[in-house]
């Protein structure tokens, strides 16, 4: 199955890529953009016939290595 | 007494730690991270570099590496574990010391002597050293800005983990001191036991006047002090 793992820092955690990206898109002459954030996309190709447990697998990913609880959550798509 | 100087795919700092090491008469040999028997060595350096090529997050697939489970190991048993800059990040993501390291907050890799201060003499790094004494020791990262939790934060200072802060030459802790955005100017830490320590600057650059400071002597033979006798 196809998954797709959103890491997002914290909103609590600057951000300054995502300042930079900001500024730079003002400077453009975007004076509306208020806030720009970059987050990470993972995607994984997972074995397993059931949703819910290639899930519940790629959570356990999540908490062992591909997010930091410190300054980042996740998101987990899983389509079938 | 015998030093493990640890070698990841992307290190870069392990030579000179075991040069520093050397020069202040202690054994020290290179580990390629895939070694799985640390029992002949009293003490673990982390050194500085690119573990896994900073891959994921700096840090992240290093603490996975087969030698990490012998460095826990040491950690619990009190031996001395050191980590330099990535080994900071690389401790940091093992769980061995709280907090993590982020992105510097003006995003420039920075690379130039900076002052950090003692502030407590408790952990392996600083024991020889004294309160308040300032150190010029040269700084070489992209992720350095210390962070963790409030509570977790709260925690380090309120039970004297915080071991080193950035200052300025007078040894003055303020905003303008701080080179990268470490929460409470942290440039080192250490666990509650005060045998795992980490330093983001490097020590092992600053061990001789002809390569611009021997204040970082101090903490490395602090280190080697510790190989011989644990921390009261």
């Amino acid at each position: 199955m196809e998954v797709t793992v959103t890491v997002r820092r914290r909103a609590n955690i600057a951000d300054p890529a995502g300042t930079a990206v900001s500024k730079a898109l003002r400077d453009l002459g975007y004076a509306d953009v208020d806030e720009v954030r970059i987050d990470r996309t993972i995607n994984l190709k997972v074995g397993g016939a059931d949703a819910a447990d290639v899930e519940a697998r790629v959570r356990e990913m999540c908490e062992r290595l591909l997010a930091n609880p410190v300054m980042e959550d996740y998101d987990i798509e899983v389509r079938p | 007494m015998k030093t493990a100087v640890l070698v990841f795919p992307g290190t870069n700092c392990e030579h000179d730690v075991v040069y520093a090491l050397e020069s202040l008469g202690a054994d020290a040999e290179l580990v390629w991270h895939r070694d799985t028997d640390l029992t002949s060595f009293d003490g673990v350096v982390l050194p500085g570099g690119f573990a896994h090529g900073d891959y994921l997050r700096t840090g992240a697939i290093a603490r996975f590496s087969p030698v990490m489970s012998e460095v826990e190991r040491m950690a619990a048993s009190g031996r001395p574990v050191l980590g330099i800059c990535n080994g900071f990040q690389i401790l940091c993501e093992a769980g061995l010391l709280p907090g993590v390291l982020l992105q510097n907050r003006d995003l420039k890799f920075i690379c130039r002597p900076v002052h950090v201060r003692v502030e407590q003499t408790n952990s392996i790094l600083t024991r020889a050293a004294t309160i308040g004494q300032v150190l010029e020791i040269p700084l070489n990262s992209y992720e350095g800005n210390f962070t963790a939790t409030t509570e977790e934060f709260e925690a380090l200072e309120a039970a004297g983990q915080v071991s080193l802060r950035y200052c300025n030459a007078d040894g003055l802790v303020d905003g303008q001191s701080n080179p990268n955005g470490s929460m409470g100017n942290v440039a080192g830490i250490c666990n509650a036991q005060g045998n795992v320590a980490a330093i983001m600057p490097h020590p092992e650059r600053a061990i001789e006047d002809a390569i611009g400071s021997s204040d970082g002597r101090i903490l490395l033979e602090s280190f080697v002090a510790s190989l011989e006798a644990a921390l009261v």
